[in-house]
């Protein structure tokens, strides 16, 4: 239950060594996983490997011994990928995604692969084929998707830092609901080699963590060019953490109309109040802002994303690696087949939506419009930012929603996206920030910058951190009757 | 669309995309997805004739790389994942119905 530089600073001393710390995050997943059920697998025996592995590296590397979670939709060498499906259920990788080989080239030692919705398609992460991930701060409820275990994780203390992937808000919602902070980096800034494809237009991996020092450290490693990976930016990365302490005085900080009062729930609001204090201490300027095309963002990236994943998803059809249906006599019927039955509900409705979308008589009245929609999207930021500098806005338009409260209805679970998905559109970065508590119940910031400035999208979130600090704040753990 | 002829190009697409689906899965998906697809009629609201598509966020451009031999996974690597193999290939069911 510490941040990077805590541990830093064990090993410096040698207050323990790196089996110890890794064994005492062990314990806590021992701990908490029967109530929340954050991980798909620990891989015991590989992370000995590591650990041994580690012995004749240097102990100056920037993530020496810090155990770091990865959503089980990024692929890990010898350790099984399943993207919670059970089309993958036996899946395992020949190699590991670059963003995995960093980490471990920077001595950080995977200790567990997390659970999302089943290919990263869904806003609670109820949609695993092997059973929801539950919020620490109250197992009823959700903790958010579809990166539900890499956030649930980090917020039970099970793992310092994580790695989840974002198409349409998959870390910040997550981060919001479970109180800690995600990252959604520009699209192209880090690699999606090795990220099991959703909607390639849209999808960026990114962290989680409880500082902002610890996203920025992480994020170092993780961001720039990767030969594998064709739309990964060329651009130089900056040092992201030179800018973490300088003061943001006189910064311009927009906030939207479209996502700050319709449709946000009271308590939301009423919890995120405060930050206009803070902006206010923090010598920032606040004006108001308006991004018309916002309210078409929603029916924009359904079919878009849906578009995209009917044709990354045809791949899975029962010849190369996965799941087979074995009853079917002959190659249409087993492609079928396979596929109905390896499917979960979520992901056959959102390849059928995709389908539809591009076919022919349809394509120009979903697909094509919504391209065209995308870049009035896109213009709209592109303006607001030479105004401002940052745009905040809730994460959320709900708090933390009861398990089944809204999966029946797939478009009452869409609408959960709202504030999250303008981003990916775009292609713009976005933080979530944990800004205050109801009922017990975490409540998240968003603060969006333009493309690529990470730097000062991070300097504002850790002068953000110094006001409003719940980098120590962890839920209990629930009594065992209430399970 | 009325909800009977939805439900034929339904089961279509679904063929399309290679799924099968249970006769309770045509019916429930058929009200959900109708009911997302009106919903979606939204962007009809926008006049957009004058605004080009944009498919991708980045000015970014396809990265060519020299072919050149580099060192890959192995033959047993690739196929250790595969359902059914047969010599180092993968084995599929018929293509053609069986005669009767």
């Amino acid at each position: 239950m510490r941040t990077l530089r805590e541990i830093k600073k064990i090993y410096e001393n040698k207050e323990a060594n790196v089996k110890e710390v890794v064994e005492s995050y062990l314990e806590k997943i021992k701990e908490w996983e029967p109530y929340i059920n954050a991980f798909l697998h620990i891989p015991y025996e590989d992370i000995e490997k590591q650990i041994k592995e580690l012995e004749s590296k240097s102990p100056n590397l920037p993530l020496y011994g810090i155990p770091i979670a990865i959503k089980d939709n990024i692929l890990t060498k010898n350790i099984k990928t399943t993207c919670a499906s059970k089309i993958l259920e036996n899946f395992i990788p020949p190699y590991d995604a670059t963003v995995v080989k960093r980490l471990k080239e920077n001595g950080a030692i995977i200790i567990g692969k997390t659970n999302l919705d089943e290919f990263a398609m869904g806003s609670s992460c109820e949609n695993s084929a092997f059973g929801p991930t539950k919020n620490p701060w109250d197992i009823e409820r959700v903790p958010g998707g579809s990166s539900g275990g890499s956030a649930a994780c980090v917020s039970a203390g099970e793992a310092p830092i994580s790695l989840g992937s974002d198409t349409g808000g998959s870390i910040r919602l997550p981060a919001s609901f479970t109180g800690v902070i995600g990252l959604k980096p520009t699209y192209g800034l880090v690699s999606r080699f090795g990220l099991v494809a959703f909607a390639s237009s849209l999808d960026q991996i990114g962290p989680f963590g409880r500082t902002v020092e610890d996203i920025a450290i992480t994020l170092q490693i993780i961001a720039g060019h990767d030969p594998m990976d064709s739309t990964s930016s060329p651009y130089e990365i900056p040092n992201y953490l030179e800018g973490l302490g300088k003061s943001v005085k006189n910064w311009r900080v927009g906030i939207p109309k479209e996502l700050w009062y319709k449709g946000v729930s009271e308590e939301v609001l009423k919890t995120l109040e405060n930050s206009f204090g803070v902006f206010k201490e923090m010598g920032v300027t606040i004006e108001e802002i308006s991004l018309p095309s916002l309210e078409y963002a929603l029916p924009v990236y359904y079919i878009i994303s849906t578009s995209e994943a009917s044709s990354n998803l045809a791949r899975y059809d029962g010849v190369k690696y996965g799941y087979r249906d074995f009853t079917a006599e002959d190659l249409i019927s087993m492609y079928k087949q396979t596929r109905g039955k390896g499917f979960g509900s979520e992901v056959k409705r959102r390849i059928i939506l995709g389908t539809y979308a591009l076919s022919a008589g349809y394509y120009d009245a979903y697909y094509l419009k919504a391209t065209k929609v995308r870049r009035l999207i896109r213009i709209e930021f592109e303006e607001a930012f030479k105004k401002v500098d940052i745009i905040a806005s809730p994460t959320s338009p709900v708090l933390p929603f009861k398990l089944g409260e809204r999966i029946s209805d797939p478009l009452q679970m869409y609408l959960t996206d709202i504030m999250t998905i303008p981003v990916n559109l775009a292609g713009i970065p976005a933080i979530s920030m944990p800004a205050g508590f109801y009922n017990n119940l975490p409540v998240g910031i968003q603060f969006m910058s333009s493309f690529f400035t990470e730097d000062k999208l991070l300097q504002f979130a850790y002068a953000y951190q110094q006001f409003v600090d719940f980098s120590k704040k962890y839920p209990t753990l629930p009594n065992k009757e209430r399970v | 669309m009325e909800r009977r002829d939805f439900k034929e190009q339904l089961k279509k697409t679904a063929h399309l995309a290679r799924l099968h689906l249970t006769p309770e899965e045509e019916e429930l998906f058929t009200k959900q997805l109708q009911n997302i697809l009106d919903y979606f009629k939204k962007l009809q609201e926008l006049d957009t004739s004058n605004v080009e598509p944009m498919a991708h966020v980045l000015p970014l451009y396809n990265i060519w790389r020299e072919d050149e031999v580099k060192e890959s996974i192995s033959q047993e690597e690739a196929f250790k994942n595969a359902p059914e193999i047969e010599d180092l290939g993968f084995k599929i069911p018929r293509i053609m119905k069986r005669e009767e």
